[in-house]
């Protein structure tokens, strides 16, 4: 399983750097909201936890239809999925959402405090945010890995792997960003959206290699 | 590869109706009945929901409950249709549960669509606003969102029979939405009002009320057996459709000289 | 808009798009059947004949 993490991420990174894409897409969200919503301060050290989690999460959407399509382009894919019988194919596909979320949700999770700082967002807020980022991006790329086998074989599987992910991801974004608000707004709590949020990112975790598996053994055909 | 029509071997339940040609037949002869019982009951279900008593606070907008309510109930339980027609794609294999989903994706949509609206306008009397971010309408909306998922999924490939599998998983994924649904109003504390129909306790509405939306719940139920049925009907003409086109496709390239008059047509 | 607008609207929706939804089937059900006999008048035969 490690060697297959390290070998999905020399790929990866040799591979375009979707990590650095996802970023400047972030960096691209971070940068046109005080455009849109103008400069006032206040209300941007307010939303700014809301805007980086929307960045991150459009920024990871966008990365998820790679998950499997460097395997699938040279046949890889094929043979991780017939050596199901020697490793299930759950632990497979585990080890590459692992090696995924390094290279393309990490980035985000890094990138957060310094897109905090153009949101004039406070340190606690920023904290707290890439706290949650920290959590939560991982539950993105389980149940990302779900929707990104159910169309793994499609031509322009890529935004249908948004569409399909979405309604998955909109209470990983809620607990995420009401987190990240707990830790700033007085009387709103920190931990238990929070706890929230990583019991979805451990139930994601069991609930989207499994589906994904089960999905890329019907390639089979 | 050929899994999508096959005889079967235990002619008795489901398997008996797994041959297209025979659910054709048996559908002919059962829908008109269903057709007509739908229109029945949920004429009789409004009539009697016009003449139920208003309520005590809302007045005539409690009248909407007799659609919103239904609706509601409708967008889960033709969730759950396509969830145990999910299990018959991938456990079963039954050859015409994945027509059963695509049958019904469209229709729990449209309830669900139903139901987001009708709320919308029966919040905005009651509550003062048309929508809210609360447990149940986010989770509702959510729903709304996994019926288009699916739809694009299903149409995303040409041949039906191959996103039969990738669609059925989806649709059991998404299961995990309908309990959330359920009992979002209990979990959280949500605008929406809590349980009052299908409790431990029993419901609290009172039975004036009570019938007239247990006769438009079965009624909408009924309608949409109906739609069903005449839904799959369809996808099975449309299927057979796409079969004779390819294998006529198919005898002309085989045979040339017998393309002489054909009048344009399948092509 | 008055209660009773709130009350005729939903109904007027759920009837739309209820509606909207059966002639759509009605509409479908009555171009694959039309179609059907028309291939078959042709002369094309099925994959399988059950």
């Amino acid at each position: 399983m490690i060697a297959l993490i390290l070998r999905d991420i020399r790929l990866g990174v040799r591979s375009g750097g979707s990590g650095l894409i996802g970023v400047l897409f972030f960096l691209s969200v971070v940068a046109v909201t005080p455009f849109a919503i103008g400069p006032n301060l206040n209300l941007l050290a307010q939303i700014g936890p809301a805007i980086l989690w929307i960045g991150a999460l459009l920024a990871s959407l966008l990365g998820l239809d790679r998950l499997f399509q460097i395997d699938l382009e040279d046949g890889s894919l094929d043979v991780l999925v017939l050596a199901r019988h020697d490793q299930p194919l759950a632990l497979t596909v585990f080890a590459k959402c692992v090696a995924h979320w390094l290279i393309t949700g990490l980035p985000l999770v890094i990138a957060a405090p310094l897109f905090g700082i153009l949101l004039n967002m406070p340190l606690e807020a920023t904290a707290a945010t890439t706290a949650t980022l920290l959590v939560g991006t991982p539950a993105i790329t389980f149940i990302g890995a779900m929707g990104a086998s159910v169309t793994a074989t499609l031509p322009r599987g890529g935004l249908l792997v948004s569409v399909i992910v979405l309604p998955f991801v909109i209470p990983v974004l809620i607990f995420g960003v009401q987190a990240a608000l707990g830790a700033t707004v007085a009387g709103t709590p920190f931990l238990q959206p929070f706890l929230f949020l990583s019991a979805m990112t451990l139930f994601f975790s069991v609930l989207g290699p499994l589906a994904a598996s089960f999905a890329l053994r019907q390639l089979e055909g | 590869m050929s899994e999508a029509i096959s005889a079967p071997h235990k002619p008795t339940g489901l398997t008996a109706l797994a041959n297209p040609t025979r659910f054709m037949a048996l559908s002919a002869k059962i829908m008109p009945w269903l057709w007509t019982l739908a229109a029945l009951l949920i004429g009789v279900g409004l009539v009697w929901a016009w003449n139920a008593p208003e309520d005590y606070q809302q007045g005539i907008t409690v009248r909407i409950m007799y659609v919103h309510v239904p609706s509601a109930w409708m967008a889960m339980f033709v969730y759950m249709v396509m969830a145990v027609s999910a299990l018959g794609v991938l456990i079963w294999r039954h050859p015409l549960a994945d027509v059963s989903i695509r049958a019904a994706v469209p229709l729990g949509a449209a309830f669900t669509l139903i139901c987001l609206v009708t709320g919308s306008l029966w919040g905005r009397p009651m509550w003062g606003t048309w929508w809210v971010w609360d447990a149940r309408l986010t989770s509702v909306f959510v729903l709304f969102l996994m019926y288009l998922g699916i739809f694009a999924l299903q149409r995303a490939m040409d041949d039906p029979v191959k996103a039969a599998r990738p669609a059925a998983i989806l649709v059991l994924v998404g299961v995990i939405n309908i309990p959330i649904i359920r009992f979002s109003v209990d979990w959280w504390n949500t605008l929406h009002q809590p349980a009052s129909v299908i409790r431990l306790d029993g419901p609290t509405i009172h039975p004036t009320m009570l019938w007239p939306l247990l006769i438009c719940g079965v009624g909408f139920t009924v309608l949409f057996f109906a739609m069903h049925m005449l839904g799959m009907r369809n996808e099975i003409r449309q299927r057979r459709i796409e079969g004779m086109r390819r294998a006529g496709a198919r005898e002309k390239t085989a045979q040339p000289m017998r393309v002489v008059v054909d009048e344009g047509g399948a092509s | 808009m008055s209660h009773m607008a709130f009350v005729l609207l939903s109904y007027g929706v759920a009837a739309s798009i209820l509606g909207g939804l059966i002639a759509w089937l009605w509409l479908s059900a009555r171009a694959t059947s039309a179609e059907l006999s028309r291939l078959e008048a042709q002369g094309v035969k099925r994959r399988s004949e059950a």
